[in-house]
């Protein structure tokens, strides 16, 4: 590897443990509760005890750091945080806890999400809510623009009108993703899907149809992070973050005030991310893509640079994003869109699976890959990593 | 039962924005701007980001605009809207340089595209309320 400058995180921590529950659409178990079990298979898949986390950067809804110690009895927590950035948080806090580790504080980070998205609050109606979506909480929903679906799809009819982006093309996305799913065991929707049965699902809000969206899910996944001197003596081979970013987009508050309603937050952080990590596009063999719309794939493809802006919608034609036969395998686990809506830690989990060879739908000799978070009103975030 | 209740969601104004709203209710289209620089910005909000000036006025602005982008939404993501589906939100280019979302009224979805001119509308939902509209 190049060089890098002083500041920078290139490999300054390494995934050493990943978990998750089983994917649920109904449970009357607690998110804590999935939280926790998510957390424990994480820390056993490393080979640490649950007292061994001196560090913890929860998903900002959810168990707090007093949950994991009492339930863990960690008796010396030397780190706390969340990274408050939406369906980003997740891999955002990748960055957080390279930071952590590279200052020295922390040995061994532990990542952590629960949810009963589909049990518990709907998605759609808890946005409000939120003290992030203040103005549009003031100045958009009572219009009747509540939901994601509604404030995404302008950012989409736009790339539509400006590019010529049709629907068919975000029907491969969610065509690719649906193949992985059914290779996949632990996928929720498993059942098959063409091109036409995406263009013959409602219409949600144009151009978004239901198979457009990802899905409401009650399940937990975690990742331990851990400094790269103790990393390589744990149980797993550790997968390395060679580069990590995040990225706030322009007007964070409200799409509809973007000077450029196709670009999020991701295309500030990835040029980062790619010079952190000194790899090109070309040197990615898997990408694992939040995947909250098809859209929000395709726009962030070329926020990475895999191809130009409005040339997203040619790039993920004739099944492009497949493992079989495509220029680039994407959301080798069925992402949001048919795995689970794990708010993007399954995605992080995906990665350091197919890193290390284990993933139920394997892309041979996966070496080098990224993930991406998107959240809330664009945010970005990206991490790149390579096997130990 | 003469009493109709109306249970869509509604804005809480502060005093940073509440002129807009009470412009609104008055049949008036008011936008901030910074008193200092003069930049107008939207939604409203207490610091003026180009020259950090935290004294804000309010103007009449034309209410005229072109259609950036938009969405028409079939799904009711509360009970209160299903009887407005299919809706239509228009994404709008005011004149005045700052953009604005709001519905869509009499703009079938054929005449939509990018660069349609709008004009702003008033209407009074409730007796507290009135909510800005786009028209031809």
């Amino acid at each position: 590897m190049s060089s890098h400058e002083a500041g920078s995180l290139h490999e300054a921590g390494a995934i050493t443990g990943v978990g998750a529950t089983r994917y649920m659409r109904g449970t009357d178990r607690t998110a804590l509760s999935l939280q926790l079990e998510a957390s424990l298979n994480a820390i056993a898949d490393a080979g640490l005890k649950p007292s061994d986390i001196d560090g913890l950067i929860p998903y900002g809804t959810g168990a707090v750091a007093e949950d994991f110690i009492t339930n863990f009895g960690i008796k010396d927590l030397r780190f706390s945080a969340v990274t408050p950035m939406g369906g980003a948080s997740a891999v955002a806090s990748i960055q957080c806890a390279l930071a952590v580790i590279k200052a020295g504080l922390c040995k061994h980070v532990l990542l952590s999400l629960g949810r009963t998205g589909y049990s518990g609050g709907r998605i759609g109606t808890r946005v409000q809510q939120m003290p992030q979506f203040r103005t549009i909480g003031e100045f958009e929903m009572p219009s009747g623009a509540i939901a994601p679906p509604q404030l995404y799809a302008v950012m989409a009819r736009r790339h539509f009108e400006m590019y010529g982006t049709t629907s068919r093309q975000l029907a491969e996305i969610a065509v690719s993703t649906r193949q992985h799913a059914i290779m996949n065991p632990a996928a929720t929707m498993q059942r098959p899907m063409t091109i036409e049965d995406h263009q013959a699902s409602r219409l949600i809000s144009d151009p978004f149809r239901l198979l457009d969206c990802s899905m409401e899910s009650d399940g937990g996944c975690a990742v331990v992070i851990s400094a790269p001197d103790i990393a390589k003596d744990l149980r797993k081979r550790p997968i390395l973050v060679m580069g990590v970013a995040e990225g706030h987009p322009d007007s964070p508050s409200a799409i509809t005030q973007r000077p450029d309603l196709t670009t999020l937050g991701l295309a500030k952080a990835a040029p980062k991310a790619f010079a952190m990590a000194g790899v090109k596009q070309d040197d990615i063999d898997v990408a694992e893509v939040y995947d909250c719309f098809t859209y929000i794939v395709l726009c962030q493809l070329e926020d990475m640079g895999f191809c130009k802006k409005g040339e997203g919608g040619a790039f993920v034609e004739n099944g492009a994003l497949n493992i079989k036969g495509g220029r680039l395998p994407v959301n080798t686990h069925g992402g949001l869109l048919s795995e689970a809506h794990i708010a993007g830690m399954n995605h992080i989990v995906e990665l350091a699976r197919q890193l290390r060879g284990e993933a139920a739908v394997q892309v041979p000799d996966a070496e080098i890959g990224l993930v991406t978070g998107y959240g809330d009103m664009g945010d970005g975030s990206i991490a790149i990593m390579r096997r130990a | 039962m003469s009493v109709t209740t109306y249970d869509k969601l509604v804005p809480e104004p502060t005093a940073d924005t509440r002129p807009y709203w009470d412009a609104l209710h008055e049949g008036k289209f008011r936008l901030q701007r910074c008193a200092e620089c003069k930049k107008v910005r939207h939604y409203p909000r207490p610091v003026c980001d180009a020259c950090y000036s935290m004294n804000a006025e309010w103007f009449e602005a034309s209410g005229r605009g072109m259609v950036h982008s938009w969405t028409i939404t079939h799904h009711a993501f509360l009970p209160a809207l299903k009887a407005d589906l299919p809706y239509t939100l228009l994404t709008v280019d005011l004149e005045e340089g700052v953009r604005m979302q709001a519905q869509g009224r009499g703009i079938g979805e054929a005449e939509l595209k990018v660069g349609l001119k709008v004009k702003v509308g008033f209407e009074k939902v409730k007796d507290d309320l009135t909510l800005a509209v786009f028209e031809k």
